[in-house]
């Protein structure tokens, strides 16, 4: 891993390599089968779940159909505040404005807090060429930081690495970035936290400035949101000088009443907690308290685009609570890097072929990477139909059509790489459409049943390097139906 | 009642077998059955790989094969799931593109609710859960994915299956996890779908059943097509066959055969 996704194989192939490696596999099952399991308890739990989950969809809903409004009373609210707003059509652009506003500073180091945001950005490798070093504080992020690894999971970021990596890691990297690791350090939970906890304390106590994301934007006060359990969000954003926070367009929630449904559902479908530890909330600036300067960048990044679709557009309802990761059988296989992008997992696979396209075979992959069993769809806090726009997004690929890029209405091409399967699915819909045709193929198969092939040549082998062929009956059932029975019933 | 079988087109083609216990099931129970030879497919291969346009006639004809009947019964959760949940879904798209979706609508709005599930048919029409059933096996059932969560079967498949005589239920380990089998994903991703089939194949044997059962033989195809490449005694059968098995069945045990090599 060197800290990019950039030239990633397809998922079929990312994957297949994933499933060879016993240490990752053992790790991910353990993982997400302990937190599927806490998660249904904490669900359970609430007798008003179902209807939580159709409220937050709906005040999604809702808010992304007026996004627009909700914009601009949420920078008219954070300037009041204090703050400052700053708009990012894409990544560089939201990387950029970060790297200036840094430079302004005259800082050369900044601590972070978790963001989904800035892994989407390429933050910390933009700010590094820019000669500034992120300092990562969220303790799963640190890991992957010291390993020069790729985050793997939307809330467990280091969920693919045991204690026993995890101990090696702090041993060999620590000392590299600041504080070492405490000599004979083991691989107890207790004494790797502690590790943790020593080398970032250096950390907060040291930043002038701290970037942020946000699980949430209030409208109506521009109040800013960070759940977390840890508590080194909570030092991020009160002891640095100046805070930074990149947010997607469509973390806004209207008014502080809607905040109250997600506070509910983020959570128990996160962490399975019933409240997070840490909820830190701040409006603008505040005389002697907290930073003394704030800005927000909002970030679009193919989010507007997304919108435009009338089917795909519900992933943005996403609060990146990752419930569909945990209970996703492929995500458990495959493992979180396999999907080439910050969003891995059933979420991911809809979300980044809509933020980035399906012009790259990685991204026109994604679609593909899931069974469609609705194991994700059934968890999801805020109702997003995965499946159906796994299916949606299979169509843009195989078919092209409208989409919108850059706010511009274009015609997509077909994706390259499908004109056999669409010249058998024709095919197999011309038999469907025309029984005789159906009927004479299955005769054809009936009657030469003992020459087939134990595994198939070509294409077919995708099939039968694993399962066996099912034997091909001598007769169809609609042959005996006719044989048996035509004359008397049926058609 | 009219009541017509919807054989699907795996079935039709490769397990004749289930259609015809289908057949044998409904009548035993006093229902006539009919095989209007119209019909084809519902149109899921090439829904799910994202081929909706080509689907659009197969809802037309799914529609016209059954437009006599009251009932439309079908051994397959998946494919009554295409019919019940896509059908709507795919006169909307074609509506929301400009083009005509009205015969679209009508033709979902006229199958979608006659369209039955074998085992939600029997509990919930003919509201049976003893269907008179000999089956002297130790089996395991896996609910498949869309009979779980696109239909809601929950317990109808369970409870038929407790009360079949002979028939000795082993727990699934995992049951509610996918078999790795989805459609097309078995070939696009094979890796994964294997990772998964291992798994649920490996619970299988755990259970020491002698035969695996499904509402589904679209999900048999791939277990049984593992546990026989592994060369395990469990086989797949369908839960059709088990529940039109009797005692007075001078038939071999309802249950697939292996090759016919």
């Amino acid at each position: 891993m060197s800290g990019t996704y950039l030239g990633m194989p397809a998922f079929p192939a990312a994957a297949a390599s994933s499933t060879q490696d016993g240490r990752l596999r053992a790790n991910l099952r353990y993982a997400t089968h302990t937190i599927r399991d806490k998660r249904a308890k904490a669900v359970a739990e609430l007798d008003d779940w179902a209807r939580l989950r159709a409220a937050g969809a709906a005040v999604k809903d809702r808010t992304l159909r007026h996004l627009d409004h909700y914009l601009e009373q949420l920078e008219e609210a954070v300037t009041a505040a204090g703050g400052q707003v700053h708009w990012a059509a894409d990544a560089a652009e939201a990387n950029a404005i970060v790297a200036r506003l840094v430079r302004e500073t005259g800082e050369r180091e900044v601590v972070k807090v978790k963001s989904m945001a800035t892994q989407e950005t390429g933050l910390n490798r933009a700010l590094a060429e820019a000669g500034i070093s992120a300092y990562e504080t969220d303790l799963a992020e640190l890991i992957v930081q010291l390993g020069d690894d790729l985050p793997s999971h939307i809330l467990v970021p280091a969920i693919h690495r045991n204690r026993g990596e995890i101990r090696d890691i702090f041993r060999e990297q620590m000392g590299r970035w600041g504080r070492a690791a405490p000599e004979g350090l083991s691989d107890a939970p207790g004494e790797l936290a502690e590790a943790a906890r020593l080398h970032l304390r250096e950390k907060f106590l040291n930043a002038k400035v701290g970037i942020s994301g946000a699980n949430f934007m209030v409208a109506e006060t521009g109040t800013l949101v960070v759940v977390e359990s840890e508590g080194n969000g909570r030092m991020c954003l009160t002891l640095p000088e100046t805070l930074i926070s990149v947010v997607g367009i469509e973390k806004i929630v209207p008014t502080w009443q809607d905040l109250e449904i997600f506070l509910q559902l983020l959570p128990r479908s996160s962490t399975a907690e019933r409240m997070n530890p840490y909820t830190s909330m701040w409006t603008g600036t505040t005389d002697g308290d907290g930073p003394r300067t704030f800005h927000l960048v909002l970030l679009d990044n193919g989010r507007t685009d997304t919108l435009a679709d009338t089917v795909g557009r519900q992933a943005l309802r996403c609060i990146r609570c990752s419930a569909c990761l945990n209970v996703c059988p492929v995500y458990e296989r495959a493992g979180g890097h396999a999907y080439g992008s910050a969003y891995p997992g059933p979420i991911g696979a809809i979300l980044t072929p809509q933020l980035r396209g399906t012009a790259s075979e990685l991204d026109a992959s994604l679609p593909y990477a899931s069974s469609l069993c609705g194991a994700c769809y059934e968890v999801c806090p805020v109702a997003i139909d995965i499946p159906e726009v796994l299916v949606h997004l299979r169509e843009r690929v195989v078919q092209g059509g409208k989409v919108t890029r850059r706010g511009v209405k274009t015609v997509l091409k077909p994706a390259k790489g499908h004109a056999a399967e669409r010249a058998a699915m024709r095919a197999a819909g011309f038999a469907f459409d025309h029984p005789g045709v159906l009927r004479a193929g299955q005769r054809l198969a009936g009657r030469t049943r003992r020459l087939h092939p134990r595994r198939l040549p070509g294409p077919g082998h995708a099939w039968s390097d694993t399962r066996d062929l099912p034997p091909v009956p001598a007769e169809s059932f609609r042959d005996w139906w006719r044989r048996t029975r035509g004359e008397e019933r049926g058609k | 009642m009219r009541v017509a079988l919807f054989v699907t087109c795996i079935n039709d083609t490769l397990h004749p077998d289930t259609g015809r216990a289908v057949i044998t099931l409904l009548e035993r129970l006093g229902v006539e059955v009919g095989f209007p030879e119209e019909q084809s497919c519902c149109g899921q291969p090439q829904f799910n790989t994202g081929y909706r346009h080509l689907t659009e006639p197969l809802v037309r004809r799914y529609e016209r094969a059954f437009r006599d009947y009251d009932y439309v019964v079908t051994p397959s959760g998946s494919c009554a799931a295409m019919v019940r949940d896509n059908y709507p879904r795919i006169a909307e798209r074609a509506a929301a593109e400009g083009r005509d979706g009205r015969d679209l609508a009508e033709a979902a709005a006229r199958a979608v609710p006659k369209t039955y599930e074998l085992t939600e048919f029997l509990a919930d029409v003919l509201k049976v859960t003893d269907v008179g059933a000999y089956y002297p096996h130790t089996v395991t059932y896996h609910p498949t994915c869309h009979g779980l969560r696109m239909l809601r079967l929950g317990d109808r498949p369970r409870r038929l299956l407790e009360h079949v005589k002979g028939l000795e239920l082993r727990e699934l380990p995992g049951a509610e996890e996918c078999c790795g089998f989805g459609g097309t994903f078995a070939v696009k991703n094979p890796a994964v779908s294997a990772a998964m089939g291992a798994d649920k194949v490996r619970a299988v044997r755990e259970t020491g059943a002698e035969a695996v059962c499904t509402v589904d033989n679209s999900c048999l195809l791939h277990i049984g097509g593992m546990l026989r490449r592994e060369g395990a005694a469990a086989r797949p059968v369908h839960i059709a066959e088990i529940l039109a098995a009797t005692e007075a069945d001078t038939r071999k045990p309802a249950g697939r055969e292996g090759s016919p090599r």
